[in-house]
């Protein structure tokens, strides 16, 4: 699903995002992926999610060499892959319903399977009550749940969450990391970015640790 | 059998066509209402750009259609390119018919029209304003007029100034004048005014582009977080940029409409005006509102200014946007 080949990033000015990393993750994985804040875990994600590209080496992402992609391709490379955000980054004059149907608009989808679709998604997060609701009615933990409700209401076969958990207390993380289980039983492949070690040590996955920009460890392959 | 499974692809073919089109036509259909949505959320500010749009627009466009009256004013005086002759004071009423009479001779004359200096008096009485000025006088300080319109072969130029100069000759006249003179003047006036209403509405146009151009990329910056989480998404560029697209169309469209109302006030105000001072030239001129062609002109022109101007401001701003 995931494959980076000696991916270089360096950033205007010469500091460096990832240094030669070499990493594969298969389809239908849950992965963890930690560090110190500034050890490159954001940096892995973006080049990902197309957010920024690499400066040398190759990312591929189901097959797709992410450099060759450009205009028209990067949103639909973004369409196969969710987002999800530490500071959720929902817009705050949209209902919870509108957010959340934006990425089907945004696909081109029609109104009728707009509404099942996102009604689908607010029920697996647990919110098909506060459809109509602003986002600043909710709490954090419910505005988490809204953003991993556009995340996956498209259907995207891979995940990606930056810090999900980070504004939240142990008891909504851990909800969170169960909604995360829960797609992950129907498939998708998740690639979770979290320096909670308490929380992601009880998951028993698979975990990645990045530190001053190199993959220095790998759970499941701990020679490496 | 064969021929029926053939018919019902063509059938399928057709209707996924179709369909196609209609998800296509309903993207934008979303986008235009989206886009006029977003315009009635800011009632006030959305009501001062058109107000601004619609003052540019009918700058050039009221003075255009003054133009268009005036040239149309002058034309019609051109045909009836008319001599008026002034004659001396003192000639009796015998005499006058007895000129009259003479002139009609000519074949070089169509028309001739006697005006004696009683009606002058009359006329200038009723129409100037000036008649309790005029009681005191105590003799009549008015000539009599003779008003001659050429043949046709003497309308030219050249004609009307050769009977111009024979008639100047004659002994009994004091003044003769050519009275196309004046409309020559005021016809190549009127084309300066036309050429200078060109520029003003070039410039006026340009305005309208900028003002649209800016206030797309102040929408553009209010929309920026809108904007990011849409790319993030996967919402293509085509998909953020058609609603701005629309807006320009309808900060246009708006503005040339709102125009149009504004130039038919105004013309309705210079309507009775207008018709008192024709009345003192015995004309029945009037002003000719807003014609079909123009008014179709003034909104097409200012719906694609509008388009125009948003998608310069898109093409410059949209791309500065990025998620990070």
């Amino acid at each position: 699903m995931i494959h980076f080949d000696n991916v270089i990033k360096r950033y205007a000015g010469g500091s460096e995002g990832l240094s030669k990393v070499n990493l594969h993750i298969d389809s239908g994985e849950m992965v963890f992926l930690t560090g110190h804040s500034g050890a490159g875990k954001s940096t892995l994600l973006k080049l990902i999610g197309l957010l920024e590209r690499c400066t040398s080496g190759q990312v591929l992402v189901s097959g797709r060499n992410l450099s060759r992609l450009s205009g028209r391709q990067i949103s639909y490379h973004r369409r196969e892959v969710g987002m999800i955000f530490q500071d959720y980054r929902l817009l705050q004059n949209r209902t919870v319903f509108d957010n959340v149907a934006m990425p089907l608009i945004a696909a081109g989808m029609g109104y009728s399977d707009v509404g099942r679709r996102v009604r689908a998604a607010l029920d697996k997060v647990g919110l098909l009550s506060k459809e109509k609701a602003y986002p600043i009615a909710l709490s954090g933990g419910e505005q988490q749940r809204v953003g991993i409700a556009r995340a996956v209401v498209n259907r995207p076969p891979l995940v990606l969450a930056d810090e999900p958990t980070g504004n939240l207390d142990p008891d909504l993380s851990r909800e969170i990391m169960q909604l995360f289980e829960q797609f992950n039983q129907v498939g998708v492949t998740l690639l979770i970015a979290s320096h909670d070690l308490n929380l992601i040590s009880r998951m028993n996955r698979r975990i990645l640790t990045l530190s001053k920009a190199r993959l220095v460890h790998d759970s499941q392959n701990p020679s490496s | 059998m064969k021929k029926r499974r053939n018919l019902n692809k063509i059938r399928n073919l057709s209707s996924a066509r179709k369909g196609h089109i209609n998800i296509w036509a309903m993207r934008h259909l979303q986008a235009l209402l989206f886009s006029l949505g977003r315009l009635s959320r800011a009632p006030l500010s959305s009501l001062m750009t058109v107000a601004v749009l619609s003052i540019a627009l009918a700058f050039p466009t009221g003075l255009k259609l003054l133009l268009d009256n005036a040239q149309r004013l002058s034309g019609s005086l051109d045909n009836s390119a008319n001599i008026s002759i002034f004659l001396k004071q003192n000639l009796n009423n015998a005499k006058l018919s007895g000129i009259t009479e003479q002139l009609k001779l000519k074949n070089s004359i169509a028309t001739v029209q006697l005006i004696t200096p009683e009606e002058a008096l009359e006329e200038f009485r009723r129409n100037s304003g000036f008649a309790e000025a005029l009681d005191t006088l105590d003799n009549n300080p008015l000539p009599a007029v003779i008003i001659i319109t050429p043949t046709a072969a003497h309308t030219t130029p050249a004609g009307a100034e050769e009977l111009l100069q024979e008639l100047k000759l004659m002994p009994e006249v004091d003044i003769a004048q050519l009275d196309l003179q004046w409309v020559r003047r005021f016809q190549a006036l009127t084309e300066i005014a036309a050429r200078g209403v060109l520029l003003l509405s070039t410039l006026l146009a340009l305005a309208v582009l900028l003002i649209i151009g800016n206030t797309i990329r102040l929408e553009i910056q209010n929309q920026k977080d809108e904007i990011e989480i849409t790319k993030l998404i996967g919402g293509t560029n085509t998909f953020i940029r058609r609603p701005f697209l629309y807006s320009g169309l309808w900060y246009g469209l708006f503005g040339g409409i709102l125009a149009w109302l504004l130039v038919s006030l105004n013309l309705w105000l210079l309507t009775e005006p207008v018709k008192k001072l024709a009345g003192l030239y015995h004309s029945n001129f009037h002003l000719t509102p807003i014609d079909l062609p123009t008014l179709m002109i003034l909104i097409i022109s200012s719906s694609l200014l509008g388009l125009l101007g948003s998608w310069i401001a898109v093409a410059r701003h949209l791309h500065a946007i990025e998620p990070n």
